[in-house]
This record gives C-alpha cells, structure tokens and sequence, in this order.
C-alpha cells in the first residue's frame, strides 16, 4: 500500500461558477448557428446536431470545450416519425459533471452518420453495435461489421418493426397469460419449434453459409510470406482462435490473434456468444420487470447494476430516496464492489499462473458477502434488490446466527481487512507476478480517454476520474474516501487500483454502519411499493454508477403515461473496455493476452447483453 | 471357488449333479456392473465451460466451500477430449450452439449432459430474446436438469448426485458406447448459422415452410394485383373481408 | 533480496496448510468437525477458519427465511380426510402481471351461475422460464404465492416436471409457518392489522380506544413487513 499515490478529491477540477455544460451548449450554439439547435421534445436535455456538422461539433467539444470524453453512443428508432437517431453522452474528464448530449437524427430509409472513430477511437465497437442492432451506416468507420449477432444475420432486430420468432404482444404483460389460463409454450406455435424465422421463400442448402471469411480477412491473414530482415528468414504469420470455449477467456468470448511467430502482430476480439437481447426485452418489459433482469448484466455485482437502472428511472420517476434506502444502497452496493474485486483479483493470478490459490483463498470472503446479501435480499447472486424510491427489504436481524449490525461490523472491520492483507502479502510483492504484469498492457493517459476506458482501467492510466466524485449520486458526497490513481498503465496497476478499491470501499462501509444504527427503523422505500408504474412526462433519463468494472450507465427514453420503456441501452464497461483489447495486446507475446484480458476484468453478460 | 448348493437356480432348470458345488456365473454384467458404475461414478470429470451467470455458481461449487473433490469431480478439463460431462452452466445463444455441438461431439463416450439454471433447460427468462436457444435439448441429449436461476451451489450438487444416481442404473452390458456399428451414431450434426440459426435436422421442415411462404405470398401478390382492378364490384370486397 | 515476495507468499500458503487441521484438533472429543451441526455453525460463521467446506448432502447449509427458489402457493392447512386445504389465492392476476419473464399462467375459476370465482381454476408456472425474482411473492396482496426453499429439484426429464401445475404448487400454509416463521407472523400481524382496520372502517362507532393503535405499532415493529414490506 506504500505505493499508492492518492490524489485528493476534486484536485484540479478548476473551479468555475458557471455550470460547464450550459457553457459548452452555448458556445457548441454560438459555433454553428441556426445548425446545432436545443432538442425541442418534451423532457429532452441535449442538443440536435444535423449529420453533417457531427464531425465538427465533435471535435469542437473535444478540443476546445474540454468534453474529450465519450461515455456512450447508441441508437434510437423514432418509427413513428420515421427516423432514426443517434445519441452521443460526452462528458468532461477536467471538470466532471453532466453529459453535453448530441442527437443525430436521420431518415429511417437511409441512415447514414459519419462515424466519429476518428475522434474518438472509443465509438468503435459501439458504432458496429448500433449498427448490428439498429441498421444506422456510419460513414467512415474503418470495420463496420456486425458485432453481436453474425454475418448474414437477417434484419436489425432493434428495429421496433422487427418481430422475433417468439414475439406474442408489444408490451407486457401478455393478456394470454390471465384469465385465459393454459400454459402455452412459446415453441408450439412455432412451424419450427425453435425461436427461429426465416425470411419468406429462402431455401437452405445447409453448406452455403461461411460467417468467418469476411473476420479473417479483416485481421489481414494474408498468407504472403513476410521477410524478416534481421534473420533473412521466411516466416509466415498465422492466426490463432482464442475462444470462444477457452478456459483463460472469462466466458464465452472469442479472440482473433494474428501472431507472427509468438508475437501478437493484430488481435480482434470476436463477441456476441453471449448475446441474450437484453435491449429487445427490456423494452417490452414494464419499468420493474426490469430490475431483475439487470441482475444478469454483470453478473459479479448484480446490486450495483440495480442501483444504475434504479436511479436512470427514478430521473423519469421524479422518485425521492428516504435516507435510510440510500445508506443501505451504499453499503451494498460497496459489498459488491469489494466481492466483485476479490472475484477479479482471484482471476487475474489464475490468468498469471497461480492457479486456484489466491482464488480459493478470496472466494472464503465473498461466500460471507453473499451470505449477507442471501440474508437481505433471499438469493446470493440475482439479487433484485433495488426499487424506484428505495430498497426491497430492510436489513435482517441476523445472518448465519449473528445480529446483523454485529456481522457487518466483524465483517468490515476484521474479516475482510485480514483477507485483503494476506492477499497483499501473497501477491503484490510476488517476484513472478511483478515481472509477468509491470509494463504489460500499457495504455497511456491519452490512449485511455481516447477510447473511453472505464472504471480501473481509466484510473490505472493515471486519469482521476471516477463517477462517485466526478457526478456524485446518492450519499457519496457526504463520505469521505479517495480515489487511487497509478500512472503506468499496465496490468500492475490495474491490479493496484483494484487492490486499493477494496480499501476505499472498506472505508466507505465503515462510514455507512453508524448511520445504518442511526435510522433503524426508518421507511425504506417511498411511498408505498408499486407494481404498475408509470411515467409522469415523456423524456429520456441517463444514469450512471461507477461500478467495480467501471461506468455503467442507462439511457432510458419514454413516452408519457407509458409503462415500459421506449428504448432501453445499456453503457457496459466491459463491453466498451474491450475497445483497447487489440490495441493493448500489439507486441506482446501469446501468454500476455491471457494476463492483458484478465487484467481488464470483463463480464460476458454485459460484454454481450 | 465352492459354495453350498443354496445359491439361486432359475425355475425350471436342473443343476447336474457333477456342478451342483460350483459357482456359475451367467450374467458377467451382473458382477462388473457395480464395479464399472463405482469407477465412473466417483470420477465424471467436467468440462472447463461456463457460459453465463451459471458459471459463476458453478465455480463456487468447485470452490473450497462446497468442494466438487468429494464426489471425485473437482477436475475440470480445458478439453472435450479428457471429459466425461458438459454442464451447460447459463443462456445457450444462436452463436454459441454450433461450438456448443462441436465440443459434445469432440467428448469421448461415455458423455454426460447435465442442463443448469432455467436458461440451458428452457430458454429461462431470456426465452423471447431473437439469439437465445429454447432449451439445449433441442440440441444435445441431457441426462440432468438442475432448475433455478441460478441454481444454488447446493442444488448443482443434488443434480450432480441425481447424475450419480442415472450413472448407478446403468449396465455394461447395455451401454451403447460398447455396441456401436456406426461410429457416427450419437453425433450430432452441427446447426449451421444463415439468416437465423439452421438446425440440419430440421431442412426437409425448412425446405416445406419455405415453399408454403413462397405459396402464400404469391397468392398475396395475385390479390393485391386483382383488388384495385374492379371497383364497382361490392360482393367481391364483402367475400375478401369473409376470408 | 529477490525471491522473498515468493517466499512470503509460501509462507502464507503454508500458514493456511496449517490452519486446515486446527478445527480438527479443536473438535476432538466433541463430535468431530463434519457431521456435527454445532461445528458446521462454527464453520460457517465469521468465526469459521481453515476448511470451510459444507458436506453436502450429509450437512446442509442453511438457508435465510428470506431465501427464493421457485414459488409456490399457499392454502389452508387441509382438513381432515381433504386433500388440500382452501385456496389463498383469489385468482386476482397480479403475480401473471408483475412477473418479469411472464411465466405464470392463470385461469380464473366460474362460479355454476357464470360468474366469477375467487379461486384459480387452473395455475401454472413454467420453472424454465421462471427467474427466480421473488417478485410475485412481494406484490401479493393476498399472501397467496411465496417463494419456496426447496431446492433440490433436479430432474431427469423436463417437459414432465418442470412445468408445475396448480397440484404440484400448493403447499399448506403450516409449510411456510415452518421455513420461514419471523416472516409468516409477520404477514399474519399485518393482515390480522388490515382486517381490524376494515371492521373499524365499517362499525365507525370509535369504540375500542387503543386497540388498533396498538396493533399498527406492532406491525410497524415487525422487521420484515410493515407498511413498508
């Protein structure tokens, strides 16, 4: 711990007196007269920017009004007036705050946005992702293939005109499931009896289909030979399959390396195995109905995904949190922030080649976690735990035959500050873990902006950005803890940060049990709990949480009066950290990708969602 | 070997006299069976194979606190080739089947499935979701399903006993993977991806579907060309609306 | 000096070598360290050092009142020579609404002159689907579906059991009173609470001074569900 450079909250952030986001929409506005114009629907915040003027409003932001980071870029389809839209969250690293949001919108028939990769290298994946799910061309992207569902898929399935085989009402709750009784298996209406459809009149041949060439190509596996001029030796590069079943892979996630020799000369990664339509559901699905369903995004740190959502809504909602709620919300969702790193860091030394002990010895802590949250919440890992306005339950009076305060407290102050000692003590100085991860992975401060790392990986490249300070939500204002930041940028430091986190959290926790004792009995939710919830105004809302892998944000839009959403989008960090992947692994020897992907920490449930 | 003549005769049968002090075997599976199912059954290896939230719990079950070693089962293989059962441990999408089928094949007989969590056995709550298979069982053949979502390392461990338990009833002297004369018997033919997932199985059903869309969509065509056409004819609108 | 991160980290690797074998030495003479509940509670507590492993199915872990695994309805306690007892549920649909994956199928019963019965005339829920949410049982009015904690259902053939029909779903209610008790008395304060509240509401002669006061503070003690559930 001797080596962590702590910076103080909000050091830097220059103070200004205006709110630096109605500065930037008022120069943005300046710029680009009668261009960039205040978006005019009802409960909409962000600006309408006309595709050709995106590119220079982009870098305007970046360059000359400091919003040089770009959280989120998604699709929307506005099928009634026949568009589709593009939405961009920038935010300011400097000065922290709220998102200057732009609008793209363009016709349904032909949309086509310049891409904004060269700007920022982050809109990569999430511009083929828009583009996999939404059909809106990004003009100038350099690999504009399909990401979550394969080549030769048919259709653009977030198209609200588009119809999955399973499809039986547009919102829920189906009216055949009461009172017309029967269980009806969705298969049985189905000519096929799968979820699957075909497009009217195609005929299979069952050999005609190849879904791989156009990847490989694309990772320039030409099979040339290349000189090697110091050797004068033929050599020849091959590309290598990692995934998508590999044990070092972390799930179902796939990796195209082109080595030459045992040196990565280009890696791609290949994602969507893990593909669950988590967007197409959820915008079916009521408002709650969605809560547990966050649950399985990441599935390491469900609670916290529950608090992203819940507070996304509660902006729709207007919702307010009783104190009690919020001090139980942050004591959980620490908890998981602090089991989700033990999770991670165990993993990482697998990856590294401890097989199993860090692991193992970590996993002893965070079964007493989720001994916690099975008492609180009834499950160890789905937790659904969070409700607009509040939490579903109040803290139990014991767990495992303990008073629960008497736990927490045993827990926070000698359980878990010992386990994460020893774990210090086994692995940080560990010769063989120095060596295999000191300079592996680098990504520099301005690489890491560039392509909108989130969460450990942004703070391990020496960028003092975390969502708990920048935009606080909650009661993290009012806590006192630090944010470790390390310069290098490499697997160590990622290892660092994390190993750091899980003190700050630990600080965090301790704050929070005094005022757990303080509000005993006290209202946990807001109001009484409502199953049928609906919107007061149309608008969109975007909430954001630091989670343990970084920036997890919602962007909800709605309709007045509705009771699900309208569109639905998950900001993953494990999806968008991704980004970096190729970038981090060109140079490096097999064995690194393993370490370099570990260190990242991803989930494929919210890699593919 | 010599007992007392008490042993069991089958009715009907009559020991000579010369054999009635010996022991005659008639049924070797008989005397193997438990020996061959206590070797397997204390030593299913599974495959290194997490596909969702599942996994998770899977690990845990693997971890110190519940130990899989217990049941000799705590060697997870990176490869089909040296494992005896594929927990499918979360959501089977569209993409992932044809690897999924892939490995099953590549598995040495005897293999064993076992469906975890409500996804692998049925879709579970991503049932509706457009890349998400409806159950491995379309698929693969699975001996165990272990429902919840997800199961409880607790109950992954009563799915694996109830494996045991489906291991015990076997006999030697039926299993298939001894009697085979087609060496391809219990492959299963890869799904191949079009514009949705293709099944193999299934292409006279797509070949058929396909003609019946074409059929229908021609007599679509063949109505809308003739509907504009008379529009002096009400009886003709009154039998289209009956249709 | 290189080499001595390795070698602490031995160190500690060897420590919990150690430490494995302590409880055994702790537990001699008192039962033993497995298949003694007294030692499994030890173990699984924060005073659990060492092996921590549970000997499934031998020893159990227990599980919290709170805990779901898939629902289950709740009837009355069956009379004797009946099979099963009264129905809670008034077939009211709110739990086929509220469920997330839509895996509850409900049929509402008819009385003989048309009309319709507050009972389900058929019920199913679909395990397969079923996300374990507990929402269902939250949303309740009628206390009718709770979540089960039997979790050991594996099963060799799903389309027969993993579909539960209104038979395989009902559970008496001295089932629930049984694996979760905190929180059925719970439940009965507060609808004893409801339905002095009703009677209040319809007698209006204001008599009976601190009774329902009293009883509305009780609720509101009650940890699990007061007016906040």
């Amino acid at each position: 711990m001797s080596e962590a450079i702590l910076e103080a909250p909000g050091s830097g952030a220059p103070e200004t007196l205006a709110n630096p986001v109605e500065q930037a929409i008022s120069a943005l506005k300046e710029r680009f007269p009668e261009a960039v114009v205040d978006d005019p629907r009802d409960g909409y915040s962000g600006l309408v920017v006309p595709a050709d003027k995106l590119t220079e409003v982009a870098l305007a932001l970046r360059d000359d009004l400091g919003f040089d980071y770009l959280s989120s870029v998604t699709g929307v389809d506005l099928i009634e007036d026949g568009k589709l839209e593009a939405v961009y969250h920038t935010y300011s690293i400097d000065k922290g705050g709220s998102a200057v949001v732009l609008h793209v919108q363009v016709d349904r028939d032909n949309p086509v946005i310049p891409s904004l990769v060269p700007v920022w290298p982050g809109a990569d994946f999430q511009e083929r992702e828009a583009w996999d799910l939404l059909g809106i061309q990004f003009d100038g992207h350099p690999d504009l293939r399909r990401i979550l569902t394969w080549d030769g898929f048919h259709g653009h399935p977030l198209r609200k005109d588009w119809k999955e085989p399973f499809y039986e009402e547009d919102t829920k709750p189906f009216g055949s499931r009461w009172p017309a009784g029967g269980v009806l298996r969705a298969e049985e209406l189905n000519p096929y009896g799968q979820n699957v459809q075909y497009p009217a009149g195609w005929v299979p041949t069952g050999d005609e289909y190849d879904v791989e060439t156009e990847m490989y190509a694309i990772t320039g596996a030409d099979l040339a030979y290349s000189i090697d001029a110091s050797q004068q030796m033929k050599t020849d590069k091959i590309t290598v399959n990692l995934g998508p079943q590999h044990p070092s892979t972390h799930g179902v996630f796939r990796m195209v390396v082109q080595l030459d020799g045992e040196t990565v000369v280009d890696l791609k990664p290949v994602m969507g195995y893990l593909h669950r339509n988590h967007e197409k559901i959820g915008e079916r699905n009521t408002f709650l109905g969605n809560i547990p369903y966050t649950d399985r995004l990441d599935y390491l740190s469900p609670i916290s995904n529950n608090l992203g959502y819940v507070l996304a809504v509660e902006k729709l909602l207007g919702s307010v949190v009783p104190e009690r709620a919020e001090w139980i919300r942050i004591l959980t969702v620490e908890l998981t922030r602090i089991a989700n790193h033990l999770w991670a860091i165990g993993f990482l030394l697998n990856d590294l080649g401890a097989l199993q002990t860090p692991m193992l010895y970590f996993y002893i802590e965070r079964e007493l976690i989720l001994d916690f949250f099975e008492a609180l919440t009834g499950a160890r890992m789905m937790n659904n735990y969070m409700r607009f306005g509040g939490v579903a339950y109040d803290l139990p009076d014991e767990i495992r035959g303990q008073a629960t305060m008497e736990f927490l407290n045993e827990l926070v102050h000698e359980r878990l500050p010992r386990a994460i000692e020893q774990g210090d003590n086994l692995m940080t100085h560990n010769e063989i873990v120095r060596a295999r991860s000191i300079g592996v992975g680098v990504l520099t401060r301005k690489e890491s902006i560039a392509y909108s790392m989130a969460g450990p990986m942004l703070r391990a490249s020496g960028v003092n950005y975390d969502v708990r300070k920048a935009e606080p939500y909650s009661y993290y204002e009012q806590l006192d803890f630090d944010i470790p930041v390390y310069y290098n940028g490499d697997v160590y430091d990622r290892y660092k940060v994390r190993m750091d986190e899980l003190q700050q959290s630990l600080r965090i926790v301790r704050q929070v049990l005094p005022h757990l004792q303080a509000t005993e009995g006290a209202p946990i939710i807001d109001g009484k709990p409502s199953y049928a919830i609906r919107t007061p105004q149309p608008g969109e809302a975007y909430g954001r949480v630091e989670n343990p892998k970084g920036e997890l944000g919602f962007y909800v839009t709605a309709k007045r009066r509705s009771s699900s959403p309208e569109r639905y989008h998950v900001r993953a960090p494990s999806f968008i950290n991704l980004t970096s992947l190729g970038k981090m692994c060109q140079g490096h020897k097999v064995a690194d990708i393993v370490v370099i992907l570990g260190s990242i920490d991803i989930v494929l449930g919210e890699v593919d969602r | 070997m010599t007992t007392s003549n008490t042993g069991a005769v089958a009715p009907g049968v009559t020991v000579p006299e010369e054999l009635s002090n010996n022991v005659m075997i008639t049924n070797i599976a008989k005397l193997l069976d438990p020996a061959y199912n206590w070797a397997r059954r204390n030593s299913i290896w599974p495959m290194v194979f997490g596909l969702a939230c599942c996994a998770i719990e899977m690990i845990c079950t693997a971890s110190s606190r519940y130990d899989l070693a217990r049941f000799g089962m705590e060697v997870f293989r990176a490869t089909p080739r040296q494992s005896d059962l594929m927990i499918i441990s979360g959501t089977v999408t569209k993409k992932m089947v044809p690897t999924i089928v892939r490995l099953y094949n590549q598995m040495p007989e005897p293999r064993y499935v076992l469906s975890m969590g409500a996804c692998a056995s049925g879709g579970g709550p991503f049932k509706e979701g457009y890349n998400v298979v409806d159950g491995i069982d379309k698929f693969l053949p699975v001996d165990v399903y272990v429902p919840g979502c997800p199961p409880t390392p607790q109950a992954l461990i009563n799915g694996l006993i109830a494996l045991q338990e489906k291991i015990d009833q076997q006999s030697i002297a039926t299993a298939p993977w001894y009697r085979k004369d087609d060496p391809t018997a219990g492959l299963v033919p890869i799904p191949v991806l079009g514009p949705d997932l293709v099944d193999l199985r299934q292409l006279d059903t797509i070949k058929r579907e396909a003609a019946k869309a074409m059929a229908e969509q021609k007599q679509m065509e063949e109505e809308t060309a003739v509907s504009p056409k008379p529009p002096d004819t009400q009886s003709y609108e009154i039998d289209k609306d009956k249709q | 000096m290189y080499g001595l991160g390795i070698v602490r980290g031995m160190a500690i690797t060897f420590r919990n070598f150690v430490e494995s074998y302590l409880d055994d030495i702790f537990w001699w003479g008192k039962g033993g360290r497995y298949y003694n509940d007294a030692a499994l509670q030890v173990r699984q507590s924060l005073k659990g050092q060492g092996v921590v492993t549970v000997f499934y199915p031998e020893e159990k872990l227990s599980v919290p009142e709170r805990f779901r695994f898939v629902p289950f309805l709740v009837t009355d306690d069956p009379g004797p020579g009946q099979k099963w007892g009264h129905d809670w549920c008034t077939s009211c649909g709110i739990c086929a609404k509220v469920c997330p994956p839509q895996c509850i199928w409900i049929k509402r019963g008819t009385q003989p002159n048309g009309r319709p019965k507050p009972e389900p005339e058929q019920f199913f829920i679909d395990i397969d689907i079923c996300m374990n949410c507990g929402l269902c049982a939250e949303f309740c009015p009628f206390d009718a579906i709770k979540m089960d904690h039997d979790y050991e259902l594996a099963s060799y053939d799903r389309t027969t059991a993993h579909i539960h029909d209104k038979e395989r779903l009902s559970k008496p209610i001295s089932y629930w009173r049984e694996i979760a008790p905190k929180k059925a008395e719970a439940e009965a304060a507060a609808r004893d609470f409801a339905e002095s509240n009703k009677k209040k509401k319809k007698a209006k002669d204001g008599e009976g001074g601190d009774e329902p006061r009293l009883a509305e503070e009780k609720v509101r003690q009650l940890p699990y569900r007061g007016e906040y559930y």
